[in-house]
């Protein structure tokens, strides 16, 4: 399921990354155009390309940021971290890699959940972080959807997702696998309150998290070009044995068979965002 | 006999030939050497016992894919005199890797559900190998909500390697139709009992996998990856199969301990193919036990139950 721990070293870069990678920290790389960028420039434009429209790879404090009026929130259940409850050993114990991330990244797990106002409109939104061991789902990032949802039943919000994951956590094995039930679980109650849940898939969106939470909006969006899809394409190259079509699993093959509402360009996230949750708010 | 030994049988079959061997000499020479035949059955019967009980978690994925295991028809065949198979998912086609249909089970129409694999090379391919395109998932959730309907139990037979991971799939939405299920069946209005019976290969297993009871047959494996693609992925190698399965706790001891299954069903010694009848009573007893226990359980409470104990998994700490 996550296949996509492979593709995490070659070509899928955050922006941490690729501001790791220049000494000043100032300067990055655009993956696409690659073009010279400043950090700024990069800033003002919605971490999107001003060259050549590429949307960079930002996690849960640039989204937010995005997203929630002067930046102000409340961060939800910040406290969850992981526990490696099957002492489970590859290449290295998964406690040594969830300290080190931990460490790397200042972030507790794949997931932030914040409550703030968007364009006013009082909102709880989760956000994903790729940074964070592939972005991968295990039982932090389920609980965490679980709390977003409670939070938003007890106070009559709108819940938005933001899915950016390589799958399940393999570290977690069943229990990982277990809270796409949870997850799933969890919308169907919130959807029993009538109140309106919206994924947006980024750049990528696949395994686990797709076969769940991510494809179950009441509106399904996604920014341009995004990777999104269940199998990884590598895997599904070595099982059919031949080359993929140009094109295969980005967010516009999405949206021409019929699994998305919308592609959202980022600098018009906001606004779409709202207008969908305004629309489906009882009056 | 088998048509496959696995390597930890070796020894076993090695002795069952000796013991053949044997009964063959006492018959021909008519000398009375039922002594030594006793001894040596007795030494079988040790050996058997000693080495199912201690499998690796390896071996024991090795039995779950033995090609002599009863699949799904076979048990749903053998649960019930008049089962009516049904078949399509009213969109794209009918998914042969998933089968499902109504059968009289203990005096009770019952909706049967289950992946289902091919037992001769033809029947793998038209079975594609129990490995479901979205339409096997969605034809899957129409019959459950065919059985909500008319208000009759879902049982869900789970064995597959994987769901599909092919072009169509991925047009058609795998990854859709899999979180559709998980939603859907979470607040199904009737009983749901789910049971492994060989491979429980992540999404494509739990796509049929929510249910009031999840219960794994004995020599079986549930895991959020195979232990040769977790082998792949983590250590880069195919090699570490071995250590991946042990590394993933995927038996249905595991899983009970990790409270994240509800019962395990014991199998015959050797496993399920060594003795398809054996398993079948075994099945057919707690079948009709769970089926009686969730009978009795009010709607509301059912569904309220079963989505407490889905949304109750997960470990973590607080800091
Ligand atoms: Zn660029």
């Amino acid at each position: 399921m996550t296949n996509w721990f492979k593709r995490e070293k070659e070509n899928i870069k955050t922006l941490t990354d690729q501001k790791r990678e220049t000494p000043d920290g100032l300067w990055t790389k655009c993956p696409s155009c690659k073009k010279s960028l400043h950090i700024r420039q990069l800033q003002d434009n919605s971490y999107v390309c001003p060259f050549c429209d590429y949307h960079h790879n930002i996690g849960s404090e640039e989204y937010f940021q995005l997203l929630l009026d002067n930046n102000e929130f409340t961060e939800i259940a910040a406290d969850l971290t992981a526990v490696d409850i099957l002492k489970f050993v590859d290449t290295k114990p998964y406690s040594e890699r969830i300290t080190a991330t931990q460490k790397k990244t200042n972030l507790k797990d794949a997931i932030r959940v914040a409550s703030g106002r968007m364009n006013g409109l009082e909102i709880v939104i989760a956000c994903m972080d790729f940074d964070f061991i592939g972005g991968s789902m295990g039982s932090v990032v389920g609980e965490k959807i679980a709390r977003a949802v409670d939070y938003a039943i007890e106070n009559y919000l709108a819940l938005i997702i933001i899915s950016k994951s390589g799958g399940a956590r393999m570290m977690e094995s069943a229990m990982s696998l277990m809270q796409m039930a949870k997850t799933s679980a969890k919308l169907a109650i919130l959807a029993q309150h009538k109140l309106p849940y919206i994924s947006l898939c980024t750049n990528p969106t696949t395994g686990g998290v797709t076969a769940s939470f991510a494809m179950l909006g009441d509106i399904n969006l996604a920014e341009p070009k995004a990777l999104i899809g269940f199998a990884g394409p590598r895997v599904i190259e070595q099982t059919i044995g031949k080359p993929l079509p140009e094109g295969f699993q980005t967010a516009e093959f999405l949206l021409e068979h019929g699994f998305l509402d919308a592609i959202v360009h980022r600098k018009e996230l906001k606004e779409t965002l709202t207008k969908i949750t305004r629309h489906l708010l009882p009056e | 006999m088998a048509s496959v030994i696995l390597d930890f049988e070796k020894p076993i079959i090695e002795l069952e030939e000796k013991l053949t061997l044997m009964k063959k000499m006492a018959e021909e020479s008519k000398l009375d050497i039922s002594g030594p035949i006793k001894e040596l059955e007795a030494k079988i019967l040790q050996l058997k016992k000693n080495t199912y009980q201690n499998l690796t978690r390896w071996q024991r994925v090795q039995l779950s894919r033995h090609p002599d295991r009863p699949y799904t028809l076979d048990y749903v065949y053998g649960l019930c005199t008049d089962f009516v198979e049904l078949h399509g998912d009213r969109h794209i086609k009918d998914d042969k890797a998933i089968i499902g249909g109504f059968g009289t089970f203990e005096g009770q129409t019952v909706m049967f559900i289950g992946h289902q694999k091919g037992r001769d090379i033809k029947q793998r391919q038209y079975r594609n190998f129990g490995m479901p395109n979205p339409e096997g998932y969605r034809k899957a959730l129409r019959l459950m909500k065919l059985a909500e309907k008319f208000n009759k139990p879902v049982v869900t037979f789970i064995d597959t390697p994987g769901a599909y991971p092919g072009i169509e799939a991925e047009e058609r939405g795998q990854g859709e139709a899999i979180a559709r299920n998980l939603f859907e069946m979470s607040t199904l209005r009737v009983p749901i009992i789910c049971i492994v019976i060989g491979e429980g290969a992540s999404g494509g297993a739990l796509g049929i996998g929510v249910g009031d009871r999840v219960l794994m047959l004995e020599n079986t494996w549930y895991s959020v990856i195979s232990p040769e693609s977790c082998s792949s992925i983590l250590w880069r190698s195919w090699d570490y199969k071995e250590q991946a399965a042990e590394a993933l706790r995927l038996t249905a001891k595991d899983m009970l301990e990790l409270k994240l299954i509800d019962g395990i069903i014991k199998e015959p010694l050797g496993g399920a193919h060594q003795d398809p009848q054996g398993m079948l009573k075994n099945l057919r007893k707690v079948l009709k036990h769970q089926l009686a226990e969730l009978k009795e359980i009010d709607t509301d409470t059912l569904v309220q139950q079963r989505i407490q104990k889905f949304t109750s998994m997960g470990v973590f700490a607080t800091e």
